[in-house]
């Protein structure tokens, strides 16, 4: 039974605890100053260039039609010219503008990723949480379902369901949500496993909160940070898929100027290297840049890298 | 008035790897009268927080009972809290773990207003004033307060459901030497204001005398001495509690040690 420093006993400093109107000021004060200055993780050159490089894309997915120079489906040139100066980018084996119909892709393929990515974190989610929290024969049911979605591998699996639907770019993307909410169920549930048990969810369940009121009030909030880098890094994954579905036949159907369709088309004219590498280029630099930011969305997120933190204290 | 809670000869067991048993609560036996602070003190390890939680139903008795005006308390599953239960609040030891981080200090002592009875129900800076925190403190978030102050935050959210019952499981234990007294005489001052009794758990002695009523002391699961604080302090009669009580360091400036 030790009662710490009794030589030296700290003296009762009323500014401590007493919560006088000063010290709320104060608080209050400090909290808009920290919220107003950027985690270190986002100022760090890597993430700048991410978060420049997605910013380019989103203005070029929104203001294409006045970006790029021609029609994207216009078969108005020569066919397979290489690049030049009306034709940046070359042109296609149907006479197309490459730099347009690339252009154009990001209107495809950025919205389309965002949708699955969106759509399979907030289904992943929900089931993992409710496994975590639920536990016993909840539990087991999804998470045996998720396991046996991951014994397959995805592209294969995403290939049946789409050829099983039929090709389109919708019938894609539902394939590819099939696909990949597992892996948001495992994050969630592991985290929900963990945050069950801590205090202030326990004084929830005192004050009379039913399971679910605890769930999305307690909980969910406090572990939605994991999921939310997961989705930012699995967007690339998204955009690789759905392009690799598209390059397979199963996505986008002819005149659509989606990446990969146009990378499979290029690749059939192998010795026309602009036809793939062009379209190629774009999915590497979105999947770069959001692997950049998703990064830098960790660091800033985990408590490890405390000096990123914003406004916790520990 | 109602708000008795009686335990009788309550065990709560653990399963330990290898078969092996493990009593945290061996036995123990006693009432909680309305508006009574009952101190509960022990070393650690010895069941005071499983006894504390168990009287919240968030851990299963092994045998025995619970009863809290007669009615006896089940485990607390995957259903919500019976109603007439939620008279039975708590107050945790770590208030850095205690209140949830992402929502604002309002909004939750507003989850305890709103289970207690219509006829009673405070409001958020009538708590705020009860526990000495500054109105201005709903609208902030949990980690721009120090540890004393999320205390009274989590004293205030437990007293704004009107309980009956206030289990405090040692709620000073991780607060800084020269807060403890002030929270516990403070969290005393808040129960009996409004007619709650208070089960105040702590292993420290000294913090026990100024806040309760009668004291239990536990040792290895059972509660070896019980009696009025005046009486169990002037003539412990059980060998523990004199261990106990020779352990408290003498406050005279000259950093004496307790007796051997």
């Amino acid at each position: 039974m030790s009662r710490p420093d009794l030589q030296n006993p700290v003296p009762l400093d009323p500014a401590l605890d007493a919560p006088t109107a000063g010290a709320a000021t104060r608080l209050r004060f400090a909290a808009v100053r920290s919220r107003l200055r950027l985690p270190s993780a986002y100022r760090r050159p890597m993430a700048v260039i991410g978060f420049t490089i997605i910013a380019l894309w989103f203005i070029v997915a929104i203001f294409v039609p006045w970006i790029a120079p021609f029609d994207p489906l216009a078969q108005q040139f020569d066919r397979l010219q290489p690049p030049g100066p009306v034709n940046w980018f070359g042109t296609d084996s149907l006479g197309r503008d490459v730099l347009s119909r690339t252009l154009y892709g990001a209107r495809i393929s950025l919205p389309l990723a965002l949708i699955l990515v969106v759509a399979s974190a907030i289904i992943g989610s929900v089931l993992g949480a409710i496994a975590g929290y639920f536990g016993r024969a909840v539990d087991e049911v999804i998470m045996r379902v998720a396991d046996l979605v991951f014994a397959f591998p995805t592209i294969i699996l995403a290939m049946i369901v789409t050829a099983a639907l039929g090709p389109s770019l919708t019938n894609a993307v539902i394939a590819l949500l099939f696909v990949s909410w597992p892996s948001y169920a495992r994050v969630m549930r592991s985290m929900v496993l963990g945050a069950r048990s801590r205090e202030y969810v326990v004084a929830g369940r005192l004050l009379g909160f039913s399971p679910f009121r605890s769930l999305q009030r307690d909980i969910l909030p406090n572990v939605a940070a994991p999921v939310l880098v997961l989705a930012t890094l699995d967007f690339g994954n998204a955009i690789l898929l759905l392009s690799g579905l598209s390059f397979l036949g199963l996505g986008a159907t002819p005149p659509t100027p989606e990446w990969g369709a146009m990378v499979a088309d290029g690749v059939q004219n192998f010795s026309d290297w602009w036809l793939a590498a062009f379209p190629g280029l774009a999915i590497f630099t979105v999947v770069v840049a959001f692997n950049l930011v998703g990064d830098a969305l960790r660091d800033s997120l985990d408590p490890r890298t405390a000096g990123a933190v914003q406004g916790v204290k520990i | 008035m109602a708000g008795q809670l009686a335990v009788r000869d309550a065990h709560v067991t653990y399963k330990l790897p290898g078969r092996r048993l493990l009593a945290a609560v061996d036995g123990v036996s006693f009432d909680l009268a309305p508006g009574e602070v009952l101190g509960l003190v022990g070393e650690s390890g010895c069941g005071k927080s499983t006894l504390a939680r168990a009287i919240c139903g968030l851990e299963p008795l092994s045998s025995g009972t619970v009863t809290f005006d007669g009615q006896s308390i089940p485990t607390l599953g995957l259903r919500r809290r019976p109603a007439h239960l939620l008279r039975i609040q708590m107050v945790f030891q770590n208030p850095y773990s205690s209140l949830n981080p992402r929502r604002r200090v309002g909004d939750q002592i507003a989850d305890g207003l709103a289970i207690a009875p219509a006829s009673e129900r405070s409001s958020v800076a009538q708590l705020l004033d009860d526990v000495e925190l500054d109105r201005n403190a709903a609208g902030m978030f949990p980690h721009q307060f120090s540890g004393g102050q999320r205390q009274r935050i989590a004293i205030a959210r437990a007293m704004g459901a009107r309980p009956d019952i206030l289990v405090g499981d040692e709620p000073i234990a991780s607060l800084d030497a020269s807060l403890q007294a002030k929270v516990a005489t403070l969290m005393r001052d808040v129960a009996l204001k409004n007619g709650a009794s208070l089960l105040f758990i702590s292993h420290d002695l000294s913090v026990v005398r100024v806040v309760a009523d009668r004291v239990a002391v536990m040792q290895a699961g059972r509660i070896v001495e019980t009696g009025p604080v005046a009486s169990v302090w002037s003539a412990p009669a059980d060998p523990y509690t004199q261990r106990l009580l020779a352990a408290i360091p003498v406050a005279d400036g000259l950093g004496r040690l307790p007796a051997a």
